[in-house]
């Protein structure tokens, strides 16, 4: 009887979820309903009315499965009312740029013209992100190889903590894109400059935080493991390394911000694709528009890289007590 | 040939001869941390190491276990000379240490596994879980168990090498009494299921009469063996020992005589 209670309970519409569909029919009508300002240009096109209908769509359909989903449930309901905060917020930069044009609308054009671009751009847009990813993903991987090569050496073994240590102290504080200009002469390509400047980022936040993971790791855990068997080798790569993980995750996190930062830098300067590229290239031609679809998509970009480097960490460091949740 | 001497445990037989082992301080200046040791501790053997803190109770230890170097004197297991950490010598300490980053089963298999030998034995650390109450957690996470479970799987950890020797430094220390008066009764089975040699450090002078044949009562300053107690009472059917009998009590006030921390009255409350 009871647990047939709790199932009806849990299988309850939550009252909440009408709370961004609300927001959204809001914003739907006011953009219907107020007048572009007569001054606005290229006003004859609905992306961003269609990116609303789109999203009541979708919201009412999160609204209905919600119940029944459990996990979806926990994660929507809590985050409804910050979703309807984004509608208010489009809404009032819509009344703002294309309404009132309180603006000047070539640095602040109408929500509408943005969303245009996404579709007009789409073509390009795709090809400049997946050649961001591409070299992203050679910078941090090239990166995080030295990095751990170098962490691990320098936290663990004296005399190379003797050479290697100053070094890095010297070097690896020096932002990377102070490099630019000899990467520029050293490296054949921009893009191959662009990726030593972002593998020079995330090698040394990977060593700092190895090497200081490693270097913290209790005592206790080799003495232990010594007086089981293990060698000096095994003492290296089934404890301290282990032992270390959680700051080595903590390094390529700060790896992973920096990159982008690096990344943006590189393609501003020497590369003929990509996303800061993109970016930099509207600016100089002065569409603000593109500018700014360029910049949702460097920070959806980001978001989900960020976000899928979470999700690995909290496979691997589940073993860990209250790990912060991204 | 390896797998008969470790499974009969016939051996384990630790020699100190002349150890004296000297430590520097921060200041820069030398202390004596242990000095002048000489004793033969026999195969079977248990051994309790009592005494304040800094009379190098755990310096023995470590020594035993090759973890650090004697200034001078040599140590022997079976004739053989203490250089370094074997897997003949288990180490359990205080706190468990159990490895966080691996299941209770894989801290248990770890030993087997270094030693490249996990394949053959795989059915004993199943043993050992079982041989230590904790069927059914082979897959918990060292943070989700209790004191008292995290220094059973710690123990069956150190057992499933088959030592010769096992080193217990404080073990019991951390856990509440009840759970501690358990873990000396298990304890005790299993140092008779396995015939190995027992050497653990204890404050407690209670947990030492009640475990040990011998106990070896140290003093600070400079830190040595003080005074030998053969402990000859005889063994419950858990073991251990009565622990309010009149022989109990009088070992119990020996041990402290030689601490010097019984006063006038207490030895006379004693004499029966």
């Amino acid at each position: 009887m009871k647990k047939d209670i709790n199932q009806k309970k849990k299988k309850k519409f939550e009252v909440i979820t009408i709370m961004p569909i609300l927001s959204v029919l809001i914003a739907i009508i006011l953009d219907i309903v107020i007048d572009n300002h007569p001054d606005l240009r290229d006003v004859d096109n609905n992306f961003y009315r269609g990116f609303l209908y789109v999203s009541f769509g979708i919201l009412i359909a999160l609204a209905i499965i919600t119940p029944f989903i459990k996990q979806l449930k926990e994660k929507y309901v809590f985050r409804c009312k910050f979703v309807a905060g984004v509608y208010v917020f489009l809404t009032l930069l819509n009344i703002i740029t294309a309404k009132m044009l309180l603006l000047p609308q070539i640095y602040f054009p109408s929500l509408a013209r943005i969303f245009f671009v996404f579709y007009d751009d789409r073509e390009l847009l795709l090809n400049c992100i997946g050649s961001s990813f591409f070299l992203l993903i050679q910078g941090i991987l090239i990166g995080f190889i030295l990095g751990m090569i170098c962490g691990i050496a320098v936290g663990w073994s004296k005399s190379s903590n003797y050479w290697v240590y100053p070094i890095i102290r010297i070097l690896g504080p020096i932002p990377a894109s102070t490099w630019t200009p000899l990467a520029l002469v050293v490296f054949p390509t921009g893009k191959s400059a662009a990726v030593f400047l972002i593998a020079f980022g995330v090698w040394f936040q990977i060593t700092v935080l190895t090497c200081s993971g490693i270097q913290g790791v209790k005592k206790v855990y080799f003495e232990v493991s010594s007086t089981l068997g293990a060698t000096n080798r095994q003492n290296l790569f089934k404890i301290a390394v282990p032992a270390a993980a959680p700051s080595i995750f903590l390094g390529f996190f700060n790896a992973t911000c920096s990159s982008f930062v690096a990344l943006m830098a590189a393609e501003m300067i020497g590369c003929k694709s990509g996303l800061g590229w993109y970016i930099n290239w509207q600016k100089q031609m002065l569409s603000y528009p593109n500018v700014y679809a360029g910049l949702i998509i460097v920070a959806i970009f980001c978001y989900v890289l960020v976000t899928l480097q979470f999700k690995i960490r909290d496979r691997l460091l589940s073993w860990q007590e209250g790990v912060v949740k991204w | 040939m390896v797998e008969t001497t470790e499974k009969n445990n016939v051996t384990g037989t630790i020699e100190v001869k002349d150890v004296r082992k000297e430590f520097i301080d921060p200041n820069g200046e030398t202390v004596v941390a242990l000095d002048n040791v000489n004793v033969k501790i026999n195969p079977g053997e248990f051994i309790c190491l009592i005494g304040p803190s800094g009379c190098g109770k755990s310096t023995f230890l470590r020594l035993v276990a090759g973890l650090i170097k004697p200034t001078e004197g040599e140590l022997f297991l079976d004739e053989k000379k203490i250089v370094k950490p074997g897997y003949d010598r288990g180490l359990v300490f205080q706190d468990p240490t159990l490895f966080p980053w691996l299941n209770i089963y894989e801290n248990v298999a770890f030993g087997l596994k270094v030693r490249h030998v996990y394949n053959e034995r795989k059915k004993d650390v199943k043993e050992f879980i079982k041989l230590v109450n904790l069927e059914g957690f082979e897959k918990a996470l060292p943070h989700h168990l209790s004191g008292g479970m995290a220094q059973r799987a710690g123990l069956a950890r150190a057992l499933v090498n088959h030592p010769k020797v096992l080193l217990l430094d404080e073990p019991f220390g951390a856990l509440d009494a009840f759970t501690r008066m358990n873990m000396q009764d298990e304890l005790l089975r299993i140092w008779k299921e396995r015939g190995t040699t027992m050497i653990m450090v204890t404050h407690d002078v209670d947990e030492a009469v009640y475990l040990s044949d011998r106990i070896f009562v140290m003093t600070p300053r400079p830190a040595k063996i003080e005074s030998i107690i053969d402990v000859e009472i005889g063994r419950n059917e858990n073991f251990g020992r009565k622990r309010d009998s009149v022989d109990f009590l009088r070992t119990r006030s020996k041990i402290l005589q030689v601490l010097n921390f019984t006063g006038k009255e207490l030895e006379e409350d004693y004499v029966i």
